[in-house]
């Protein structure tokens, strides 16, 4: 069966047979960069699209429907008339600053990208430490965003910037706090061990009701870190134009907003790994018959499933709830999620020790 | 009881929200009706609620006759001073005097469409009318005379 991983395998043994190693490796090294930014690219367009659609068919409406069949060449010309546009810098910016940071908000989405498994055997970077990198680097993006809004030298980036901030620090805790229960399960912070642990049923099956709890707050959780409605406070709409990209055009904007569907993009990837098994087909314990035909569908497939039927919460719940004040959402992540997170914690350790999981 | 407090606060919380996104789910799952107008495409069968206001027209029947008497009350009533109405006298064959309307001026780049001369008419004259495409190249072409030449006033109407 042709898989990611035999193509990967192949390309490698050919490289090495053809040149000397570094050159293979720089060569890899190129082959991964380019297929990131496709990916991106790709990504960046459906998810605009997707994100439309849902919100159009959420309140009957029929959502882009123009350009192309059934609209689907709606965000290629957006991106095309964003591509054509004048990338202004304001006069009073900090202008190193100002134009940093939409790379940096975009490379951080992008070093997110390497520990993440797309399919069995089809991993950037295994690393043995890959749940404690993403949580480190996606801590990286809030200085992209608090670097936006300073150098723009306005009243609305700075305010938006400011509540991103303090939005990013706390959310990170309860994030932070809703992954260690998986790592606790699983005794691993290896993403593809984490994946391994998952052969014989996701942990949110195994690990019933203190993991369906730590899943709820890590989806509340990611939902404020990429800054979606309904903790949308960093652009804010309605009160503060756009928040840190108020001052931003062009390709630098066009940056900054793939940057956000992007981390959405992994932040459900990851909790895809996490909770639902990452690659890994629906097993159910010995039922061999059953997990022989799970297996005939393609790992990848599994994967971005998952992903996309996260995303797609996400994106219901940006169209579905009411949007919080600043205080009251830290409210929630101090009075509610920190501590409950907190206690779920303590009751995963106690289940993982006792093994009173499936 | 701050335990008891503070858990029924999560549970409700957390079933308020359930119902609505039970509510958005469903609309997404049932995606028949549509609420939006397909505007350009359904020019000629354009569907708008009654109360929908476009511009305000002076209603002439078939005999080209009208029920404004001149009284101003309109142009009062309007907050932003898109109403003039011009008076003449007319004279019955008795020889009596009696105001009536001349011209009958409207800004519709002035309008808000809110009503208010509307409800001021005394005899009912003008309505609000449901034409929205006012789209011209000369802003002058957005004033308008609203009484048709030639017209009168109906007979009976004071």
């Amino acid at each position: 069966m042709l898989s990611f991983h035999s193509i990967t395998d192949s390309i490698d043994s050919w490289l090495n047979h053809t040149f000397s190693p570094t050159v293979a490796l720089l060569l890899e090294c190129t082959i991964v960069a380019i297929a990131a930014i496709a990916l991106f690219a790709t990504l960046g367009l459906v998810l605009v699209l997707m994100e439309r659609k849902v919100a159009a068919f959420m309140q009957i409406r029929m959502g882009p429907n123009r350009v192309g069949p059934k609209g689907m060449f709606q965000s290629l010309a957006d991106t095309i008339k964003l591509v054509m546009k004048e990338g202004l810098t304001p006069d009073g910016a900090d202008k190193f600053l100002f134009n940093l940071a939409p790379f940096i908000v975009m490379i951080v989405a992008m070093l997110l990208l390497a520990p993440i498994g797309f399919a069995s055997g089809f991993q950037i970077w295994d690393i043995n430490i890959g749940v404690l990198y993403i949580s480190a680097i996606s801590s990286i993006s809030v200085i992209g965003i608090l670097m936006a809004g300073w150098a723009s030298n306005n009243k609305y980036s700075l305010l938006g910037a400011m509540r991103s901030g303090a939005q990013i620090v706390s959310y990170e805790l309860s994030a932070g706090l809703s992954i260690l229960s998986i790592v606790v399960l699983s005794g691993s912070l290896q993403l593809s061990d984490i994946v391994g642990a998952q052969s014989n049923g996701w942990w949110i099956f195994k690990g019933h009701i203190p993991v369906i709890i730590s899943f709820v707050i890590f989806i509340i959780a990611v939902t404020a870190e990429t800054n979606r409605a309904p903790f949308d406070l960093a652009e804010a709409e309605s009160e503060l134009t756009a928040g840190f990209h108020t001052e931003y055009s062009g390709m630098k904007f066009a940056l900054i907003f793939l940057a956000e569907y992007i981390n959405i993009f992994i932040v459900c990837a990851i909790g895809a790994t996490l909770f639902f098994g990452g690659w890994m087909p629906l097993h159910i314990g010995n039922w061999q018959s059953f997990n022989h035909i799970m297996d005939y569908i393609p790992s990848s497939l599994w994967f971005f499933g998952k992903t996309f039927f996260l995303i797609f919460v996400i994106m219901w719940f940006r169209w579905t709830f009411p949007r919080l004040r600043i205080d009251q959402l830290l409210q929630l992540e101090w009075k509610y999620l920190l501590p409950i997170s907190m206690v779920n914690l303590l009751l995963v350790t106690v289940m993982a020790i006792m093994g009173w999981y499936f | 009881m701050f335990l008891k407090d503070y858990i029924t606060d999560i549970y409700k919380g957390v079933k308020s929200l359930l119902i609505g996104m039970r509510r958005t789910g469903y609309y997404f799952t049932h995606h028949k009706e549509i609420i939006t107008q397909q505007y350009p495409d359904n020019r000629e069968e354009l569907n708008l609620p009654t109360r929908f206001r476009g511009e305000v027209i002076l209603l002439h029947d078939e005999n080209n006759e009208h029920a404004c008497t001149g009284c101003t009350a309109c142009e009062l009533a309007c907050p932003n001073g898109t109403i003039k109405i011009i008076t003449k006298f007319d004279v019955s064959p008795e020889g009596k005097k009696k105001k009536a309307l001349d011209t009958f001026i409207y800004h519709l780049e002035l309008c808000t469409m809110c009503n208010l001369c509307v409800v001021a008419c005394p005899t009912d004259a003008i309505v609000m009318a449901q034409n929205f495409e006012h789209s011209v190249y000369d802003r002058s072409k957005l004033t308008k005379k609203l009484n048709k030449p030639g017209s009168k006033i109906r007979e009976g109407i004071e």
